[in-house]
């Protein structure tokens, strides 16, 4: 019961996007995905949801995702792409709703199980108040709470999520940090796209870091940001703040200030 | 909650439905010969006066049930159009599809490969409006960029005007450019059982295309990437509504010239009532468009004029405000979004 990607490489163009990256993504956690703007974490986690041309294969159970037909791939992993868009002023359990197109022949006639299943996942999710309001007109705070449980719909045991506590309050932030761990908890694997250390450290499992491409770190997250790692990667010192209830990696000053970016 | 809007959208099918029904009546009675409802009625069954039963099978019946089905299948490509572009603004005659068709008819009966009443004439009418999507598909590439998809239309429908104007230019002689051009004005007087067999056939294939696969259209509602990854076979469900979009313009072209906006305008009107879920708005909006340009064909021979009004110019004179209005308000909404 493990997802396992090998050897991944894409290209576009003359660009090499990723290269030879591999990872295995286990049932009850939480891994985030961590590295520098333009490292390639997006194109990673969307190649391994299947919507990227890659060498290398993506197994689930040794089973190559490739040779699934989509609608199985589907009901396997769920994602949550970045900015929660949403292109009609639909309400919220509309948007829920569409959790259940891999499973349901019409979204226009759901079943019973279909309706439970929709329900469970605005509960999972902290949601339900928010049924009935336009997607369109909720905060961001709000509609990252709906697409999530858009996601917990389809209620896949994968869950591959990008960036999503971008733009969130440090209230919600803290809120879909702890919604995520608990998922992983209820046995889904979780794997997702961060950029706050601080919180990648304090709630992820694991923390895999990618940079130019490729996998240079993997593990326990503050064993694995270590001082050298954040330097040349991350281009940053950090301090380690420790008080009597909390262990906190937090990044402090740019080890060189010339650096453009 | 889902029910309520279930119940609600029924409601509206079936008033839709009744309105479409009156209206038909309505367009049996008004001609050079107005006649009675109860007339209209028995005319239809065969009895009464011969010359009632003439008039009403034979010369109102054809131009009614085409207003019907045109107005239906265009309400339809819009809506269609709109779900798969996530785009408000997005229509068969918003990127010159119409014109397109047009020329390809134009162009098959200039190069003498077809008459007015052949199967060629949709035929090429069809592959001219497939053209004309698929190029739409290709510049505007995935995106929903409203920018993009204007931008391309515009380029598009310029191009398509270009051709018709090239077939009028080369007309053979006066007469023949006259009637490409009244042809382009988009009427449907004088239509017969022939012109019904010739375009029908096309637009069912065309509402097969464009239903069957309208679930996935409300996935799209969260971008490509979501559809993708919850089973939507995206390439599929781009190839049937290029096609379904293409047979129904092309057929309507065929046997009705350039009548534009009811695709882009009917989708509009019914969302207030069902909501904006992309799929529960076809079958409504096609039951809409055939009231519509029934309504506007029925107007067209009341309005007093020399001559009788052609719906296409009706159409396009109520649809082109409307289309401002859109994109007027669409503006201030982006607006809003800016301020916050």
């Amino acid at each position: 019961m493990t997802l396992a990607a090998e050897n991944i490489g894409v290209r576009l163009g003359s660009r090499q996007l990723l290269a030879d990256v591999s990872l295995t993504l286990k049932p009850g956690e939480l891994v985030f995905l961590l590295g520098p703007n333009g490292a390639g974490k997006t194109t990673l986690l969307r190649t391994i949801a299947g919507l990227v041309p890659a060498s290398g294969r993506v197994l689930w159970k040794d089973t190559d995702l490739a040779r699934m037909n989509i609608r199985e791939r589907a009901r396997l992993m769920a994602y949550i792409p970045q900015g929660h868009v949403a292109h009609w002023p639909v309400t919220a359990r509309e948007v829920v709703a569409i959790g259940r197109f891999p499973h349901a022949s019409s979204l226009s006639r759901l079943s019973a199980a279909d309706d439970a299943a929709i329900d469970k996942a605005l509960a999972s999710a902290d949601a339900q108040h928010l049924a009935d309001r336009i997607v369109t007109e909720l905060s961001g705070g709000e509609r990252a709470r709906v697409m999530l449980a858009r996601a917990l719909a389809v209620e896949a045991p994968v869950l591959l999520a990008d960036e999503p506590v971008a733009a969130l309050d440090p209230e919600h932030q803290i809120g879909m940090a702890q919604l995520m761990r608990q998922l992983a908890r209820d046995g889904r694997a979780v794997l997702a796209v961060v950029h706050d250390l601080t919180l990648a450290s304090r709630f992820g499992d694991r923390v895999i870091v990618l940079n130019a491409g490729r996998v240079v770190a993997e593990g326990e997250p503050l064993q694995t940001l270590t001082p050298d790692l954040l330097r040349q990667v991350f281009g940053i010192n950090a301090e380690v703040l420790k008080t009597e209830t909390a262990t906190a990696l937090v990044p402090w000053s740019r080890t060189n200030s010339n650096r453009s970016e | 909650m889902p029910t309520a809007t279930n119940a609600r959208a029924l409601g509206l099918m079936v008033a839709l439905a009744l309105l479409v029904g009156v209206l038909c009546v309505v367009s049996l009675q008004i001609g050079s010969v107005p006649l009675a409802p109860r007339t209209v009625l028995a005319a239809l069954a065969g009895q009464g006066d011969p010359v009632d039963v003439i008039i009403v099978r034979e010369l109102r019946l054809p131009r009614t049930i085409l207003a019907a089905l045109i107005g239906a299948t265009l309400a339809l490509s819009g809506a269609a159009l709109q779900g798969l572009l996530r785009n408000p603004l997005a229509a068969p005659s918003v990127f010159g599809a119409p014109s397109a068709a047009a020329f390809g008819a134009v162009t098959a009966i200039a190069l003498g490969f077809a008459d007015t009443l052949s199967y060629t004439l949709p035929v090429a009418a069809i592959i001219a409006a497939l053209v004309s999507v698929a190029a739409l598909f290709a510049l505007a590439g995935a995106s929903a960029n409203i920018l993009t998809l204007l931008l391309a239309g515009l380029a598009l429908s310029s191009l398509a005007s270009a051709g018709v104007s090239l077939a009028l230019n080369l007309a053979p002689n006066f007469y023949a450019a006259l009637e490409i051009a009244f042809w382009l004005l988009g009427s449907l007087e004088d239509r017969s059982f022939q012109h019904v067999a010739m375009a029908a056939p096309f637009m069912v294939v065309s509402w097969l295309l464009l239903l069957a696969p309208r679930s996935g259209l409300t996935a799209l509602t969260l971008g490509e990437d979501v559809a993708r990854t919850s089973g939507v076979q995206l390439g599929r469900l781009r190839a049937m509504t290029l096609i379904g979009v293409a047979s129904g313009v092309g057929a309507s072209v065929a046997v009705a010239g350039v009548i534009g906006f009811i695709g882009l305008v009917t989708p509009h009107l019914v969302r207030p009532l069902v909501g904006h879920d992309p799929a529960r708005v076809h079958v409504p909006a096609m039951l809409a468009g055939a009231a519509l340009l029934l309504a506007a064909d029925i107007a067209s021979r009341l309005i007093p004029a020399t001559s009788e009004i052609k719906v296409g110019v009706l159409t396009s004179l109520i649809g082109v405000p409307f289309f401002i209005w859109l994109v007027l308000r669409q503006r201030s909404r982006d607006l809003m979004q800016v301020v916050g």
